[in-house]
């Protein structure tokens, strides 16, 4: 009799933790009709390896810059690990994470984020760290980036967390339970429609425009990483007009570099050198480029980087060329989808776009 | 022993105190009951019933809650 | 530490490994300390009041019993030598130090009790009369004290009337009182009742452990998925009352019911379920409360222990003592018969209910709360011979639908008093009952209105769903236990059950980010 229970009591636990398990991927978010930023950390490991560049930040990386242009004009292979309001710890995690899988020739980190230096926003933590593969980055980018009413507890089990969306299941969230569909571009999301620039913000005075102590520790980790692996790191502001990049966070930010030995590219200053013409180039009132714009950005950056680090043209590379080919023609078929939906729709409907107002 | 009886059929006409002996485990007594029975033997037997007296046992029967008051009474 | 908490599921976990891999006789030692540690979590300094009451009560209780023992010697001693007053001088003057250590021992811990929970109350009532701009001390109240307060104390009087001898071991008796899955919210114990089988070593049976697991888990889903759920339609409808007035007050007397029910209950199952696993039996707290015709049964029903507490401790002490029945005696002289003999009862009911009232919170709510419930047994005991007589005319009793309309009465009844509970203060919970009669609002329930509480449709679905659950366990539970019922099923209908109880709790239950995370009602008691 005790044996019998015992093998039954087993079978009750071990049912009870593959039904949680079940339930724990059938509840999690798939970001596949809406908000598919939550996608971007997870489509990396599949494209890991190879990369020359790897740039780290937030939505002005992984909106600003367009791997494939940076391989179609100059053959580097490039990768955009980034995610929404992706905060500073977040990053040194990621990019640690990053040199797990491999080396890249030079590192690129937007600097917006060192206005961050509390955690912010549960959701957006969730979107940049659910889906991170589990390691010891992964473990370090939780604690520093939980807020107040978040619980360690659950990240290690989402369900904790995701268990409330039991009345909000939809087909979407059975059908994409195992299975991903490829929405990026070495984690670059593209836009094609236009949204020019119609006021530029004013400079809201700030009681303290010091950057906060945990951002230049992070920072600091950053140059320590990338100094001890010998790769060069370089600092760039993206031309973004919002959020307001203030004139004594510039001078920071250059100071910084300066004592660090690095490179610092500000392209809020280099906006007509670059091309950049904000009538045609954004999508959303200047706080994001689109395709057009981040295609100049990337050959402007391109070839810096080209002259600065001598890196390898790959495109003389049979397997690399293959390789990059076919992202090469996923790009361009996204690029055909989206300007045949804003066609047909006025506006990118599957993509994230906003309805006209009437 | 009858005037017991008659300050408890004068509570409840309906019960047969002579033979009944669950009255408190039978929820036929209330706490109401029970205090009203303890001022009634205070005026008919001029004896005090202290609360902890006030237990099951002593309450289930008629006889029992004689043999409390003769018990108090020898006390006395 | 809330019950509905991580670190309590784990502090759970550790104990039970550890409490059948130690000896048999050092279990009641860790559950000691297992209660220390769990006391001290909810703040280190709060230990000193919990080791306060704890050593005052097991000294007094000492010299109590001492005193009674010396009495019992002396007098078997000296059996044939004393005369009848002698004795009864002798056994007089011990009694007059057992009562100095026993009041003693009281008015410091009820002392500090009434300090620590009224002090503000008190001063907020000055302030009001008189004008006068004092501060509040803002103590904070350390954890359970109201009840761990009451249980010693119980304990202390059961000596004080020699029903037991006091407890020798201080340790020991540390443990009755801080009894870990006890302390934060009862059944408030006695201690004859528990100190057997608290203190008695317990091997493993498998019986305990799986009932006591079954009882846990149905005590948090009782929590979570429907208490804790509730509990956000309830903070939107009060925490706005001009906005929901009329029918909505019905809504929050349901609600609240419900929740009240579901949260305490489920709590009282955790406890009582945590217990079983170390194969310690505590009493009953709860026993289908909902199924009461009257409140008199109700009071039978609802906290249990509480009710027996004030039974036995205040209200029988009181209306037989003697300046109580002094008192029936001049009434009933100058009043007659009829009044004279409702005097000491009611006199000790509403001393009774004012001071349950008052345990319950140091606010006029409460107080009132208190005495409507005092009002209310009055009334109905008043009103007993006009039901007799009613019964003898139209013999409605014991069919089902008067039956139905007697458990429906009482449930609307003392939730309706219940709200006192949720308002803000007394005149608003008047003011809201009153709506109900004044603002003809019920199509609010057909258009949406109550969609914008924080519930969805489904979470709705699930209330009813949850609560047809809970009626269908107690309906079950009136001939038998359920669980030996449910023991007698196969296994894979047992262990069917078991998982979608589990299952439910862990997806249903409105725990976690999303959902407003609810302190536990009576957790600062």
């Amino acid at each position: 009799m005790k044996k019998k229970r015992a093998i039954a009591l087993l079978l009750l636990i071990g049912l009870l933790i593959g039904g949680l398990w079940f339930l724990q991927r059938l509840f999690m978010p798939k970001y596949v009709d809406e908000i598919f930023e939550g996608r971007l950390i997870e489509e990396y490991y599949e494209n890991a390896g190879g990369n020359d560049v790897m740039f780290i930040g937030d939505c002005e990386a992984y909106e600003n810059f367009s791997p494939i242009t940076l391989w179609e004009e100059y053959g580097i292979t490039s990768y955009i690990r980034g995610s929404s309001q992706q905060l500073i710890w977040q990053s040194y995690y990621l990019m640690e994470e990053t040199l797990q899988y491999e080396t890249p020739d030079v590192m690129v980190f937007n600097v917006l984020s060192m206005k961050y230096n509390e955690p912010q926003n549960e959701a957006y933590n969730r979107m940049t760290l659910d889906n991170m593969k589990w390691s010891m980055s992964k473990w370090n980018s939780i604690k520093a980036s939980m807020t107040e009413k978040e619980n360690a507890l659950s990240y290690l089990f989402p369900f904790l967390r995701y268990h409330s969306r039991w009345s909000d299941i939809s087909t979407e969230d059975f059908t994409y339970l195992f299975q991903q569909e490829k929405v990026f571009h070495q984690g670059y999301l593209m836009r094609v429609d236009v949204r020019p620039v119609t006021t530029y913000p004013a400079a809201t005075p700030l009681p303290d425009y010091q950057f906060g102590e945990t951002a230049y520790e992070y920072l600091d980790k950053m140059v320590a990483l990338c100094k001890e692996k010998g790769i060069p790191l370089v600092l760039i502001k993206a031309p973004s007009i919002y959020p307001y990049w203030y004139d004594e966070w510039e001078e920071q930010i250059e100071a910084y570099a300066k004592e660090h030995d690095l490179l610092y590219i500000n392209f809020l200053e280099l906006i007509d050198e670059v091309g950049i013409d904000f009538t045609t180039d954004t999508y959303d009132n200047g706080l994001h480029l689109n395709l057009s714009g981040a295609e100049k950005l990337s050959r402007y950056l391109g070839g810096i980087l080209q002259e600065t680090y001598g890196l390898t043209d790959h495109r003389s590379e049979l397997e690399t060329a293959a390789k990059w080919q076919e992202k090469v023609n996923f790009y361009y078929d996204m690029k055909a989808d989206q300007y045949r939906e804003l066609e047909e729709y006025g506006y990118l409907k599957s993509y994230g776009g906003r309805k006209p107002e009437e | 022993m009858e005037a017991l009886l008659e300050i408890l059929k004068g509570l409840h006409p309906e019960v047969d105190f002579e033979t009944c002996d669950t009255l408190v485990d039978d929820k036929i007594l209330d706490s109401f009951d029970i205090i009203t029975i303890i001022t009634e033997i205070n005026t008919e037997y001029d004896v005090a019933v202290p609360a902890e007296e006030i237990i099951p046992e002593n309450f289930n029967s008629a006889e029992a809650l004689y043999d409390l008051v003769e018990r108090l009474q020898d006390e006395d | 530490m809330l019950f509905t908490s991580y670190s309590f599921i784990l502090f759970l976990t550790v104990m039970f490994l550890l409490y059948y891999a130690v000896p048999k006789k050092c279990q009641w030692m860790l559950l000691l300390a297992g209660s220390y540690c769990f006391y001290a979590y909810s703040g280190i300094h709060f230990l000193a009041f919990i080791l306060l009451t704890t050593v005052s009560t097991w000294y007094s209780a000492r010299r109590i019993t001492r005193i009674q023992e010396q009495q019992a010697a002396y007098l078997k001693e000296h059996k044939a030598s004393l005369d009848k007053e002698q004795k009864k001088r002798y056994k007089a003057s011990m009694k007059k130090k057992t009562k100095r250590w026993m009041l003693a021992c009281i008015l410091l811990n009820i002392g500090l009790l009434a300090v620590l929970k009224y002090t503000d109350f008190v001063i907020s009532n000055i302030n009001g009369i008189f004008h006068t701009g004092l501060t509040f001390m803002n103590f904070a109240l350390p954890m359970g004290i109201s009840f761990y307060t009451f249980q010693s104390m119980g304990y202390l009087l059961d000596v004080y009337r020699a029903k037991y001898p006091a407890q020798e071991n201080a340790a020991k008796f540390a443990l009755f009182v801080s009894f870990f899955p006890q302390v934060i919210q009862g059944p408030i114990s006695r201690y004859n009742d528990l100190s057997g089988t608290l203190y008695e070593p317990h091997s493993l049976e498998w019986r305990n452990i799986s009932y006591g697991i079954q009882r846990i888990c149905w005590g948090f889903f009782k929590k979570l998925v429907i208490a804790d759920r509730l509990l956000v339609a309830v903070k939107s409808l009060v925490s706005t009352p001009d906005e929901y007035m009329g029918v909505y007050v019905v809504l929050v007397i349901l609600f609240y019911a419900i929740e009240l029910y579901a949260d305490f209950t489920g709590g009282i199952d955790i406890t009582i379920g945590i217990a079983q696993v170390f194969g310690v039996k505590l009493a009953e707290n709860f026993e289908r409360p909902f199924f009461s015709k009257n409140i008199t049964e109700y009071w039978r029903r609802w906290h249990i222990t509480m009710g027996t507490w004030f039974k036995d401790y205040i209200f029988y002490p009181i209306s037989v003592c003697p300046w109580m029945l002094r008192l029936s005696k001049k009434s009933r002289e100058v009043f007659g018969k009829a009044i004279g003999k409702r005097v000491p009862v009611y006199l000790a009911t509403a001393i009774v209910w004012f001071t349950t009232g008052l345990w319950h919170g140091a606010s006029w709510n409460f107080i009132v709360w208190g005495m409507l419930n005092f009002l209310v047994i009055v009334i109905s005991q008043e009103l007993e011979p006009l039901y007799a007589k009613f019964h003898n005319r139209f013999h409605v009793s014991g069919k089902t639908w008067y039956n139905a309309f007697q458990i429906l009465r009482t449930f609307w009844l003392m939730g309706a008093i219940r709200i006192l509970d949720v308002y803000r203060d007394v005149p608003l919970s008047f003011r809201q009952v009153g709506s109900i009669f004044t603002t003809a609002n019920w199509n609010e329930l057909f258009n949406g209105g109550v969609m914008r509480l924080g519930l969805t449709m489904p979470d709705y679905l699930v209330l009813v769903l949850g609560a047809l659950v809970m009626l269908a366990v107690s309906l079950a539970g009136r001939s038998g236990s359920v669980r030996d019922k449910l023991a007698a099923k196969p296994v894979p209908v047992r262990y069917l059950v078991y998982y979608v109880l589990i299952l439910s709790m862990l997806v249903l239950g409105a725990y976690g980010i999303g959902y407003d995370s609810s302190q536990f009602i009576y957790n600062q008691f």
